[in-house]
């Protein structure tokens, strides 16, 4: 079972990780999940010397090499704010995945600690402030990618909540929703076939339903579905939820 | 060889065998999730509990395994234990041997292929009959079953056909209906001439001693109606500590292998044939195998020994829709067969040390299990004791560079900054293979290193 108990929130500063894949190639996402936070009167830190969760060895089997990774993580990210990421796969490493490799480790205490105080930005939003409503306008229809990573904690439902509440958003069903889009990480690159059929299924499904936008709060799914498109030459607009909460705003702005 | 074996069977798997096996599983999940949801209010509650009760259970066989002995011979049933595949298959050859049979008819067992008991008899020129359609489809195509409870979910009705032309049961015929009625014909006889009948057990109760056996086609009733001595190959996991633990645990198995609320039959057996209990056959054996399942319990993934074969993880894997069960070289397949093939391999675990690999860590498996394993935890765990133990590991990008990247952060700013030539240089022409592999399926999108930093930077002045 994942370990997706909180401490509530009290004060109004967090700490954002903004995941590698924001530092390398999306940075548009971290700078509209930190615009998102702002709006709601939170105070977003970003500790400069963060890195990455340490998940791709995590799961790439290299626990040695991953422990390593967190162990600077949880340096970086020392004191009692939250942290909040726009990934439930790397907020899922911290609470629940670090936890696991640090079994037998004497600072199990602490990444422990760092788990607890993680939130993922949805589920941070949504259950960690109590924010059930966004304002703006999003005319558009969404198909939602739940990443895996999410099951079994409160982030799906709570992105699904936010823009089921953005006026103009239409949310696009679609088929087999609950199966994986076949990155998986060192998957991607070592099971190149497998994964490349099952994102193939997922856009399928999801052109089938005729979305404007593809949404999810993962970009490594993003990355590997809109990869997928692209490359056949039928490329598919892929966006981050925080993007699409930043661009709500907009709109009632303007 | 670039990619993992598994990704490579798959790449050359037949596209008619693919679609047999994804209809077949995407329509049983389907189904499995509506009828739980419809029918229970909490069903991820249940499938908690049967899980608590199933760790509990293999948590204290050392209490439950010679209770259950006591039961058994109480009565009536003489119990054996084996060590290995090697002598589960000598006892049963010797039950055979002491009362001069030499025909067996089988009912289905995973345990039995696991210790490969047909081929054993067979080769000591006894007949080992397998009864239930598909095993039979599977014994007489010289095939390995490809799911564990749909051994030929593989094959098509076409190809079934073929095979009964060729072994003389009749002109080609596709239809199902004429397909099982000359399978049950030609069985009939078949369990009129055996001696000795082969059954597993899907739970065996430590309080009374009761063996259950849960199937949909009735052959294992057939194989106990009219030969003389039962046999029941046991997996030492399949222990439940008392009766009504099978109320929870049978509401489940139904629902989450085969989208039934109760499979056609559900036999409770306590014994031979008794002055109380006038049918069935006259002596019953049941042999506990072990086979390195102590190992497994002794391992950090013991949680795996609470499966009770339901192929729920099979079904939904989008893994094992895409590769078919073949592709693990194991009998058991898919997220339970990732995790369980591997330990049963015991010191020859680097064999079968890619299988743990062959997962996106969906957690989809997870969400199905009606013991709520954590296979992707168990999966993960194994991955690490394969690094440990150097097993080589194709088409897994080493860990070392990065993590020491990863956790320096002069190193990481660099490399953010480095990485733009991401954007100029050809990917083919960059020798990192684990980046080959993403490109020739995936665009890439273009690197933005360290823009959001600079963006923070701006925006703080
Ligand atoms: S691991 Fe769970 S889902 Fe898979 S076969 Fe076993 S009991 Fe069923």
């Amino acid at each position: 079972m994942l370990n997706t108990e909180r401490s509530p929130i009290t004060g109004k500063r967090v700490q954002l990780m903004a995941t590698c894949l924001c530092d390398a190639f999306y940075d548009d996402v971290a700078a509209a999940t930190v615009e998102v936070l702002e709006h709601l009167g939170v105070t977003v830190v970003f500790p400069e010397g963060q890195t990455c969760c340490g998940q791709p060895a995590f799961n790439g089997g290299d626990w040695a090499a991953s422990r390593r990774v967190v162990r600077h993580t949880v340096r970086t990210f020392a004191g009692e704010d939250p942290v909040v990421v726009p990934s439930g796969s790397c907020a899922a490493m911290m609470f629940h995945g670090a936890v696991l490799e640090f079994e037998k480790e004497s600072d199990l205490p602490e990444v422990a600690a760092l788990g607890r105080r993680t939130w993922e930005l949805a589920d941070f939003i949504v259950n960690g402030l109590g924010v059930k409503t966004w304002p703006g306008s999003y005319p558009a229809t969404v198909a939602f990618h739940r990443a895996c990573h999410t099951r079994g904690t409160a982030s799906g439902e709570a992105a699904l909540t936010l823009l089921r509440s953005i006026a103009g958003v239409k949310l696009a069903e679609f088929g087999e929703g609950e199966q994986c889009c076949g990155f998986g990480g060192t998957f991607s690159v070592s099971f190149p076939n497998i994964s490349s059929a099952m994102g193939d299924l997922k856009l399928e499904h999801m052109r089938a339903a005729n979305p404007d936008v593809v949404v999810s709060g993962d970009m490594s799914c993003m990355m590997h579905l809109g990869g997928l498109a692209a490359k056949e030459g039928k490329p598919v607009k892929t966006l981050h939820l925080a993007q699409v909460l930043r661009d709500a705003l907009k709109a009632a702005k303007s | 060889m670039r990619f993992q074996p598994i990704d490579q069977y798959s790449a050359g798997l037949k596209a008619d065998t693919r679609a047999s096996v994804y209809q077949s599983t995407k329509s049983t999940h389907e189904k499995r999730t509506k009828l739980l949801f419809d029918q229970f209010a909490a069903p991820d509650r249940l499938r908690e509990l049967a899980g608590e009760i199933k760790q509990h259970a293999i948590e204290n066989l050392d209490t439950y395994l010679p209770q259950v002995e006591a039961r058994l011979k109480a009565n009536g049933a003489q119990v054996h234990w084996a060590g290995t595949a090697e002598s589960a298959c000598a006892a049963v050859l010797k039950i055979m041997r002491d009362r001069g049979a030499t025909k067996m008819v089988k009912a289905k067992t995973m345990v039995s292929e696991e210790i490969e008991l047909a081929h054993y008899l067979e080769k000591h020129g006894l007949e080992a009959l397998e009864t239930d359609l598909g095993e039979f489809i599977v014994q007489i195509d010289d095939d390995h079953p490809s799911h564990i409870v749909r051994p030929i979910i593989h094959k098509n009705r076409r190809e079934i056909a073929t095979s009964f032309e060729r072994e003389g049961l009749g002109a080609y015929n596709d239809d199902p209906g004429t397909i099982t009625r000359r399978a049950r014909h030609f069985l009939r006889h078949k369990y009129l001439e055996a001696d000795v009948g082969l059954t597993g057990a899907n739970f065996v109760s430590a309080e009374s001693g009761r063996i259950v056996l849960v199937t949909n086609e009735g052959n294992s009733r057939f194989c106990l109606a009219a030969t003389k001595c039962h046999i029941a190959l046991v997996g030492i996991e399949k222990i439940v500590p008392r009766d009504r633990d099978l109320s929870i645990l049978l509401n489940l198995l139904g629902r989450s292998g085969t989208a039934q609320d109760l499979t056609v039959y559900t036999e409770f057996i306590s014994g031979p044939k008794s002055p109380a209990q006038p049918d069935g056959p006259e002596e019953m054996h049941v042999i506990f195998v072990d086979n390195g399942r102590t190992e497994v319990l002794a391992s950090d993934c013991r949680e795996i020994l609470r499966c009770i074969r339901c192929g729920a993880c099979l079904n939904v894997c989008p893994v094992y829709r895409q590769a078919s069960g073949h592709a693990y070289r194991s009998v058991y397949p898919g997220p339970v067969g990732a995790v369980l093939s591997p330990l049963l391999m015991k010191d020859k675990f680097p064999q079968k040390a890619d299988l743990p690999k062959a997962s996106s860590l969906c957690g989809a498996c997870n969400e199905v299990c009606p013991v709520n394993i954590p296979i992707p935890d168990l999966l993960l765990r194994l991955r690490n004791r394969a690094k440990e133990e150097n097993v080589p590991s194709p088409g897994t990008p080493p860990m070392g560079a990065w993590a020491l990247m990863a956790s320096q952060p002069t190193a990481w700013k660099a490399a953010l900054a480095g990485g733009k030539l991401l954007n100029y240089v050809p990917t083919k022409l960059i020798p990192v293979p684990a980046l080959q592999a993403w490109a020739d399926k995936r665009a890439l999108p273009a690197w933005r290193g360290g823009e959001f930093r600079k963006w923070m930077r701006q925006r703080a002045q």
